[in-house]
C-alpha cells in the first residue's frame, strides 16, 4: 500500500484561498513550539508582536515603513515570476537603484529645479533597477545563462558597491566617520505621510493596481501569461519570446529599483549602510504568499512588514532575539510551498502496480 | 528457431494484453524469441509494438496474459527484475545522465556495485567490451560530449554490461545516421553470433529486411502476420502493416483548384541537431486543394511544417504564400499572412495546458477586435468568444474557465482546430491532426479540414495513416529523407505503392527488389 499525489481535475479555488491562511496559522504554531523551548508564553509573545507592529499610530506607520519597499520587491519579484524568471536579485535592484538616486540627490540637486530633483531620481533609480535586472535578462534570453545565479551574484555586487561608494569616494567629510554620504538637499527628500511612512507607499499601491491591470487587462498582460505557462506555444502563437522576456523583467527591475528610492529618499535621506533589510529577499516570500496576484501582495507585505516591526518590539519587550520575526517569516513560506501542492493535487491511497503506472503515464 | 536447453523458447509472451484509457494497446498477444534470434516488430505508431516491450521489460504490468523466459514463468515487475532475467532495453529517448561519465552511466543503479565502486576496474571492463563488439568509446568521455550515435552505443553497452541475454531495441535507426546504422548492424550480427537475442522495434522496411531472422507485424494491438523473413517481401509487409480497408467516406465537392496559395522552391532546412531534414523540397499547392503528406514520422515532415510557419528557418530556397515571399519571416508575421497551423505536438505547442479554454480558443483572435481594443483586452468578449467557438465545435468541457489539460486528448485537439480555423485566411498546415483521437472525432476532423477545402482554402494535412489521405487529400506526396518522393493524384493511388514509397522503395523498380 502506498500513497500519492493525483492531480486534481480541476484547480481548488477554495486552496487557493486556504493555503496561505493556513500557512501563516501552521508557522504560528511551529514558531511557538520554539518560544517555548526558549522559555517564552508563546500567547504573551505573539500578543507582544501584534502590539508592537499594529497597536498604535507609531506602531502602524513603521510597520508602514517596512511594508512600502516589500510591496514595490514583492510586485517586481511577481511579474518577473510569472514568466518563470527566477529573479532573486531584487535586493541588488534595489540598492542600485538607492546608490543612482543618491548620485542625483547629491551630485544634481544643486542645478536641477527644485520640484524635478525628486522625479529624476525616481527616474534614475527605476532605470538603474532595470539595468540591473536587464543583464541577467539579456544573458538568458541571448546565451542561455541561468538567471537565478546571475541575478543573486549581482546583488552582492551592487552592495558592495553602494559600500565602496560610502566608505570612500562619497563619504560624508562631516559625518564623524560614520558611513554614509551627507544628508540629502530639502528638496530630495519623499514628502512623509505619517511617522516615518512616505508617499512611496501610494507608488506601490498604485504600482500594484497598474500591475493587476496590465496583466489581467492588456494584450501584453496576456502575452506574458502565454510566455509564462510555455514558451513553445507562445513562440508559435507569434509572440516574441525573448523581447517580451527582456521587456518585463525591465518593468520587474525597475519596480525594485523604485523600493530603494523610496529607501534613501523617503527614510535615511542619505545613502549610509543597512540600505535594506533583505527586502529583496523577503519579498520572494511576499511573492508566493499572494500567488503572485499585485492585488494581493500589499496585504501580505503589510503583514511581512508586521512581522518585522513586531519582531523588533519582541526583543525590547520580551528580551528575545529580533530575529523571531525573521524565523516566523521562514517558517511560513515552507507550509506555503507545500500547501499550494494541494491546489492541484489529492492525496490518494494505491497499490504498488497502479503506482508506478501513474508514473509513466499511458504510452 | 533455436531453442534452450530445457526446449522452451527464450521469451515466450501468451495473450498480452493491456488497455489505457480509450486505446486497446494489447489485444491478445503472443510472441516467441529463440536463442540468438533478431525478431522485428513492424507496426504503425500506436499500433502496440512499444507498450508490448515495455511489458517484457517491467515498466508496464499486463492486464492479463503471461511471461515466460527460458521456460520459466516470470513475474516482471520492474525494470530490474528484467534485469535479472537479462532483458534489456534501448529505449527511444536514452535514458543517461548527462553530466556524468560513460562509466558512471553505465554502472548507475546497479545493485551490486558496491559503496565504492572500482571505477579502474569498471572502465577496463567496458573498454574490453567495446573491443569485443567493435564500439568504441571512451569510458571517460561525458554524455553531453557525445553524439546521438555514441549515447546509444553508451546504452548498448549498460545493457551488455548487465549482461542482457535479450536487447530491446526500440526504433534504434530513427535517431541515426546510414553510417551509424550500419554499425549498428554490425554490432547486432555480433550479439547474435554469441548467442544473444533481440527485438527490434521498427517502422521501416528496409531495416527489417536487413537485421531480422523473423517478423512479427501489429496493427491495432494484435498480431496480423508473423513470418520468417526470407519469407516475405517490403510488400507484403506493407500491407499488413497499413491494412487496407478505407474506414471513412468523407463527401467532398469537386476538385476545383484556384490559385497557387503555397510554393516551394528547393527548400533546404536542419533539424536540431545540424542535419539536413529537408533536401531541395519543392512543391506546390492551391486554394481548395488537400495536399497529403506522407511518410513515417521523422522524415523532415514537422520540419515542413515549421519553415512554412515560421518556427524554423531555411537554410536555402524559397517559400512564398500567396505570391508574397515568406522564406524566414517571422511566426507574427506569417500568421498575419493567413496561415494557421495545427501542430505536432498538441500539448506543448498547440495549447497551453494551465491557462482555460477560453483563453487557449483566443490566443489568436486576442489581437485585433472584438477581443480587444488598442492594447485594452476585453475578457468578457473572450468568453463570449469562447462561448460562441465551443457550441460551433462542439467541445465538451465543464465550462470555458476549466483549464485546457483536463480535457480530453480530442476536446484539446478540438480546441486547437476551432481556433486555427476561426483565424485562417488561405492555408491551413495540419500536421497529424488525428493522431491518437478516437474514431468519432477523427472523423469530426477529418470533415472540418474537407470544409476548408470546400471553401476555397489551401489545406497541407501531414499525416502517416494513408486511409486518411486516401479519403481526404486530393493530392498525395510522400516524403522520405527530406524530400518528396512520388506525388500523385489521391484518386485511384495504390496504398501498396504509398507504403513502399514510405519505406524508401519505388514501387515503379518492384520487380528489382521482390
Amino acid at each position: 500500500m502506498r500513497f500519492a499525489f493525483e492531480k486534481r481535475k480541476s484547480v481548488s479555488r477554495t486552496a487557493i484561498v486556504v493555503v496561505p491562511f493556513v500557512s501563516f496559522g501552521v508557522s504560528l504554531v511551529l514558531t511557538g513550539v520554539l518560544l517555548m523551548i526558549f522559555g517564552a508564553n508563546p500567547f504573551t509573545t505573539f500578543g507582544a508582536m501584534y502590539k508592537g507592529a499594529f497597536g498604535s499610530g507609531r506602531a502602524l506607520t513603521e510597520t508602514l515603513v517596512k511594508a512600502i519597499p516589500l510591496m514595490l520587491t514583492g510586485l517586481g519579484v511577481a511579474l518577473a515570476f510569472k514568466l518563470k524568471f527566477w529573479n532573486i536579485g531584487a535586493e541588488g535592484q534595489l540598492t542600485l537603484a538607492g546608490v543612482a538616486a543618491t548620485w542625483v540627490a547629491i551630485f544634481w540637486s544643486h542645478w536641477l529645479p527644485a520640484p524635478l530633483v525628486l522625479p529624476v531620481m525616481v527616474l534614475v533609480g527605476c532605470a538603474a533597477g532595470a539595468l540591473w535586472a536587464g543583464i541577467p535578462a539579456l544573458l538568458k534570453t541571448s546565451l542561455r545563462v541561468d538567471e537565478t545565479l546571475v541575478t543573486l551574484m549581482l546583488n552582492y555586487v551592487a552592495i558592495l558597491f553602494s559600500s565602496y561608494l560610502y566608505y570612500g569616494p562619497w563619504r560624508d567629510p562631516n559625518g564623524y566617520g560614520f558611513p554614509g554620504t551627507e544628508l540629502f538637499p530639502k528638496a530630495a527628500w519623499f514628502p512623509r505621510i505619517a511617522g516615518r511612512a512616505h508617499i512611496g507607499l501610494f507608488f506601490a499601491l498604485a504600482a500594484a493596481l497598474i500591475l493587476w491591470l496590465v496583466m489581467n487587462r492588456t494584450k501584453w498582460g496576456f502575452e506574458i501569461k502565454v510566455i509564462g505557462n510555455s514558451p513553445k506555444a507562445a513562440r508559435y502563437q507569434g509572440i516574441s519570446v525573448e523581447r517580451n522576456i527582456i521587456l518585463a523583467i525591465l518593468i520587474s527591475g525597475a519596480l525594485c529599483g523604485l523600493a530603494g528610492v523610496g529607501e534613501v529618499a523617503g527614510i535615511s535621506r542619505r545613502l549610509q549602510q543597512g540600505l535594506s533589510l533583505g527586502y529583496g529577499y523577503t519579498a520572494i516570500i511576499v511573492a508566493w504568499m499572494a500567488q503572485l496576484n499585485p492585488l494581493a501582495i500589499p496585504f501580505v507585505a503589510l503583514l511581512m512588514g508586521g512581522l518585522l516591526v513586531g519582531g523588533d518590539q519582541v526583543q525590547m519587550v520580551m528580551g528575545l532575539p529580533s530575529s523571531m520575526g525573521l524565523l516566523m517569516q521562514g517558517l511560513m513560506l515552507f507550509p506555503m510551498l507545500a500547501g499550494s501542492l494541494f491546489t492541484e493535487y489529492r492525496i490518494k491511497r494505491i497499490g504498488r502496480n497502479t503506482a508506478i503506472e501513474s508514473e509513466r503515464g499511458a504510452a | 528457431m533455436e531453442e534452450t536447453a530445457n526446449g522452451a523458447p527464450l521469451v515466450e509472451m501468451r495473450g498480452i494484453r493491456k488497455s489505457f484509457p480509450g486505446v486497446q494497446a494489447s489485444d491478445g498477444i503472443d510472441l516467441r524469441l529463440g536463442k540468438g534470434e533478431v525478431l522485428a516488430l513492424l507496426g504503425e505508431n500506436g499500433a502496440g509494438k512499444s507498450t508490448l516491450m515495455n511489458i517484457l521489460c517491467g515498466l508496464y504490468r499486463q492486464d492479463a496474459g503471461e511471461v515466460y523466459v527460458r521456460g520459466v514463468k516470470a513475474d516482471i515487475r520492474s525494470p530490474r527484475d528484467a534485469t535479472d532475467l537479462g532483458i534489456g532495453m534501448v529505449h527511444q529517448n536514452f535514458m543517461l545522465v548527462d553530466t556524468m561519465s560513460v562509466a558512471e552511466n553505465v554502472v548507475l543503479g546497479m545493485p551490486s556495485l558496491g559503496m565504492i565502486p572500482d571505477m579502474n576496474q569498471i572502465k577496463r571492463s567496458i573498454l574490453e567490451l567495446g573491443d569485443r563488439y567493435n564500439m568504441k568509446v571512451d569510458p571517460d568521455a561525458f554524455i553531453w560530449q557525445l553524439s546521438v550515435g555514441e549515447q546509444q552505443r553508451v546504452e548498448i553497452l549498460k545493457q551488455l554490461y548487465r549482461k542482457a541475454e535479450i536487447l530491446v531495441l526500440d526504433e534504434p535507426t530513427a535517431v541515426l545516421t546510414p553510417q551509424e546504422a550500419k554499425e549498428l548492424d554490425a554490432v547486432v550480427k555480433r550479439m547474435q553470433s554469441e548467442g544473444k537475442s533481440a527485438v527490434f522495434i521498427t517502422h521501416k522496411m528496409d531495416e527489417v529486411m536487413a537485421f531480422s531472422d523473423r517478423v512479427m507485424v501489429l496493427r491495432k494491438g494484435k498480431v496480423v502476420i508473423e513470418k520468417t523473413t526470407r519469407d516475405t517481401n517490403p510488400k507484403e509487409l506493407a500491407r499488413m502493416m497499413v491494412g487496407r480497408e478505407v474506414l471513412f467516406h468523407i463527401e467532398k465537392q469537386p476538385f476545383e483548384p484556384g490559385a497557387v496559395v503555397l510554393e516551394l522552391r528547393d527548400v533546404c532546412a536542419e533539424d536540431e541537431r545540424g542535419l539536413p531534414a529537408l533536401r531541395n523540397l519543392s512543391f506546390k499547392l492551391r486554394a481548395g486543394e488537400i495536399l497529403g503528406i506522407a511518410g513515417v514520422a521523422g522524415n523532415g515532415q514537422r520540419e515542413l511544417s515549421e519553415v512554412i510557419t515560421g518556427l524554423r528557418s531555411v537554410t536555402s530556397g524559397g517559400i512564398s504564400i500567396n505570391c508574397v515571399d515568406s522564406t524566414n519571416k517571422t511566426p507574427l508575421q506569417i500568421i498575419m499572412s493567413g496561415v494557421s497551423h495545427i501542430p505536432q505536438d498538441r500539448i506543448a505547442v498547440g495549447a497551453v495546458g494551465d491557462m482555460s479554454v477560453a483563453n487557449n480558443l483566443a490566443m489568436k483572435d486576442y489581437r485585433a477586435a472584438p477581443i480587444s481594443v488598442g492594447a485594452l483586452l476585453l475578457p468578457r468578449r473572450i468568453l463570449e468568444f469562447a462561448r460562441k467557438m465551443i457550441g460551433i465545435f462542439n467541445i465538451a468541457t465543464p465550462s470555458p474557465e476549466t483549464r485546457v489539460k483536463f480535457l480530453s486528448g480530442g476536446n484539446i485537439q478540438k480546441t486547437i482546430l476551432a481556433r486555427e480555423i476561426e483565424s485562417c485566411g488561405s492555408l491551413l498546415v495540419a500536421v497529424y491532426p488525428s493522431r491518437g483521437l478516437d474514431i468519432g472525432a477523427t472523423e469530426g476532423v477529418r470533415k472540418e479540414l474537407v470544409a476548408q477545402r470546400d471553401a476555397g482554402k489551401a489545406v497541407l494535412l501531414v499525416s502517416e495513416d494513408i486511409d486518411e489521405l486516401l479519403s481526404v487529400a486530393d493530392t498525395i506526396a510522400v516524403m522520405f529523407d527530406g524530400r518528396a518522393i512520388g506525388v500523385m493524384p489521391a484518386q485511384g493511388a495504390d496504398p501498396e505503392d504509398i507504403g513502399l514509397l514510405m519505406a524508401g522503395i519505388d514501387p515503379t523498380a518492384k520487380e528489382a527488389t521482390v
